[in-house]
């Protein structure tokens, strides 16, 4: 893991003593909220339905124990205990008081924490592969690019103020967990002749104007990826939109240019970029990557897991996945209980995950995009254990990428922006389905669950998306499918009109009945959707 | 009936105006009337509470509710925690805004 150097530690504490004393400032009324709003924005404090909301960077998705555990004392002390993990790998606090800000910031920095770029146009939190470091698929571990990325991107002074919030991910194998064509920058390492580079695909996102982003470069030298960043986000903040706030965001501005005028104009830029030594020497990537080494894993620890208990060998056939080194294993810890609020952990869920991690997991934990938590080297030997401990603390939910396994944003409970509440939304439908049988049953379906057209939820990405709209003053879902955040990236198509908050279930559950009846051998549901297309689903919704 | 409703500028709470001050219970809320806008104004220089504005409410059985359910959400709390609303333990509180 990245430890942050001298300049690291300066840079935050230097904010956190500005933010401080534009707290104080703001507090003793001399500032307004018109001029504090910016400032506390940048700092990653909304002010959300019920309170001020505090967004915390956990960058690409990775922390320590010490880092969980000071996450579960900032929700017992400052919060109402607990946290919420979003779908940008960070966690929200909800009930966050002004005046506590700069003492939550001051415990953050103190476990190289911070809030720093969680908000504004600016370059966001970088995002990745939540499984970096331990798939057995990956080429690469792509954190020490994101790193390079992160430590690029913080306090960029051309980047601050873009048109409108930029998202980048990295990931560096050919299966998407970080639905890398959905953000502004996805970025995948590949191998190219035994040479690793960067294939670069720009102008994704989802949001009111869902696009999948266009493969710019498939292949940039690493020793270039920075200048080739640089490039692309001088474009955009050359002529991206500033005077319309829906057509702001990068994949606008190259949906209007189209891809090839835009890749043409990143390839002048570039050449000019690379001449002003952006690049970081090799000697400081080494520096970087070497924190990133892997963990002493014996290679020669027993393969072998005891499947006698039969709730453990259900939990490990879905939650377990696949490590690269023999005998270790990558645990999923599902925070999607039945009937429970997708990402919510209380603050002893988040101590326990924390004491898992550094017993059993090197001391490492992830978040991952779709709200779930993964300890990503654990010993098989060892994965009895970890199940008793998430079992007894209601962790142990074996649903990862079932219909249950609900990405769902905070909605109209929490959120300021919302038109509809997406949680009890995603608290029926996995109550209705809660069957586990019936869950394996439909096998991979992967439900999200957006509260406003914004997509935080990531419902256009979802195998069945909802979306909640205001329909004159009532809460109104609209329902689509066949979409898909992972490498088979798709959007959804929306089935028809609106329903109700108990409808859209109803509705839901005629669309996987309609698969059952569909579905050929070793069809997932996305898959038979795109076989037969909307029409029979339609049927089958509407009569 | 028109509330008058902002958010705490210290604990960014949701706040209602009685009339006279400001109160986190909705059944405080007084009906500002035409006089909305002059307080609103008023209170915004005393810069006590964050981004004041009026709603439409209507006067039930249980007091002031306001009109939309967004407000309704932020006057008791979030539906799915009803252990977190201003009537902490109440197991209707979570409807209460349906």
């Amino acid at each position: 893991m990245y430890k942050y150097d001298e300049y690291d530690h300066a840079m935050v504490d230097a904010r956190v003593a500005e933010f401080s004393d534009q707290v104080r400032r703001r507090l003793a009324g001399e500032i307004t909220e018109d001029q504090f709003k910016p400032l506390r924005l940048m700092n990653g404090l909304y002010l959300q339905l019920h309170a001020y909301m505090l967004r915390v960077a956990v960058p690409y998705g990775t922390l320590d124990s010490r880092q969980m555990r000071m996450l579960a004392h900032i929700a017992r002390k400052y919060d109402r205990d607990y946290g919420h993990f979003t779908t940008r790998q960070n966690i929200q606090y909800n009930w966050i008081k002004l005046e506590d800000a700069p003492a939550i910031l001051e415990d953050l920095a103190s476990v190289e924490m911070h809030a720093i770029q969680t908000s504004g146009n600016c370059i966001r939190n970088i995002s990745s592969d939540q499984w970096a470091g331990a798939a057995a698929d990956e080429i690469t571990d792509p954190r020490p690019w994101a790193e390079l990325l992160r430590q690029w991107s913080s306090f960029h002074p051309e980047f601050s103020y873009l048109p409108r919030k930029f998202k980048i991910a990295v990931i560096a194998a050919n299966e998407d967990r970080a639905a890398m064509r959905l953000h502004d920058i996805g970025i995948q390492i590949v191998d190219k002749d035994g040479q690793h580079g960067a294939a670069f695909y720009v102008g994704g996102g989802m949001g009111r104007t869902p696009m999948i982003a266009p493969l710019i470069k498939d292949f940039v030298p690493l020793d270039d990826m920075l200048s080739y960043a640089e490039a692309c986000l001088r474009v955009y903040n050359r002529y991206g939109r500033r005077d319309n706030i829906y057509k702001a965001r990068i994949k606008i501005l190259i949906h209007e240019l189209g891809a090839d005028e835009y890749r043409r104009q990143v390839e002048e830029e570039f050449k000019h970029v690379k001449s002003l030594g952006i690049d970081p020497p090799k000697a400081e990537f080494d520096r970087i990557a070497a924190q990133f080494a892997p963990p002493p894993l014996d290679a020669s620890a027993p393969d072998a897991i005891d499947r006698s208990d039969p709730d453990f060998a259900v939990w490990v056939d879905q939650n377990v996945a696949a490590h690269k080194v023999s005998g270790h294993a990558i645990v999923n810890i599902s925070l999607k209980p039945i009937g429970g609020i997708p990402g919510d952990a209380s603050s002893a869920q988040i101590d326990l995950m924390a004491d898992l991690a550094e017993k059993y997991s090197h001391d490492e934990l992830r978040v991952t995009h779709a709200q779930n938590i993964v300890l990503p080297h654990v010993r098989k030997a060892d994965l009895y254990a970890v199940w008793q401990a998430l079992d007894a603390a209601g962790l142990a939910t074996p649903n990862l990428d079932l219909i249950s396994d609900i990405i769902a944003c905070p909605g109209l409970d929490y959120c300021s922006l919302a038109n509809a509440r997406s949680i009890p939304v995603a608290q029926k439908i996995a109550t209705r389905f809660s069957d586990l049988g019936r869950q394996k049953e439909l096998g991979e379906l992967k439900l999200k669950i957006s509260g406003c057209i914004n997509a935080c939820g990531h419902h256009h990405a979802g195998h069945i998306g909802i979306l909640g709209v205001d329909r004159k003053g009532t809460e109104n879902y609209q329902l689509s499918l066949g979409g898909s955040g992972a490498e088979d990236v798709s959007l959804g198509t929306i089935t028809g009109p609106g329903f109700d908050e108990d409808g859209v279930v109803d509705a839901i559950e005629r669309v996987t009945d309609k698969y059952l009846a569909e579905r050929t051998e070793g069809e997932r549901f996305v898959d038979t959707f795109r076989r037969v297309g909307m029409a029979p689903f339609k049927e089958a919704i509407y009569g | 009936m028109k509330l008058l409703t902002g958010n705490d500028l210290k604990t960014g709470f949701v706040t209602w105006w009685t009339g006279a001050d400001w109160s986190l219970h909705i059944e405080d809320a007084a009906d500002v009337g035409e006089a909305g806008e002059a307080i609103l104004a008023a209170e915004e220089g005393a810069r006590r509470v964050n981004a004041p504005y009026i709603i439409n409410g209507e006067q039930t059985a249980d007091g002031p509710r306001p009109a939309h359910i967004k407000d309704r959400i932020r006057a008791l709390g979030p539906t799915v925690r009803p252990d977190l609303t201003l009537k902490p333990a109440d197991p209707a509180a979570g409807d209460w805004v349906i």
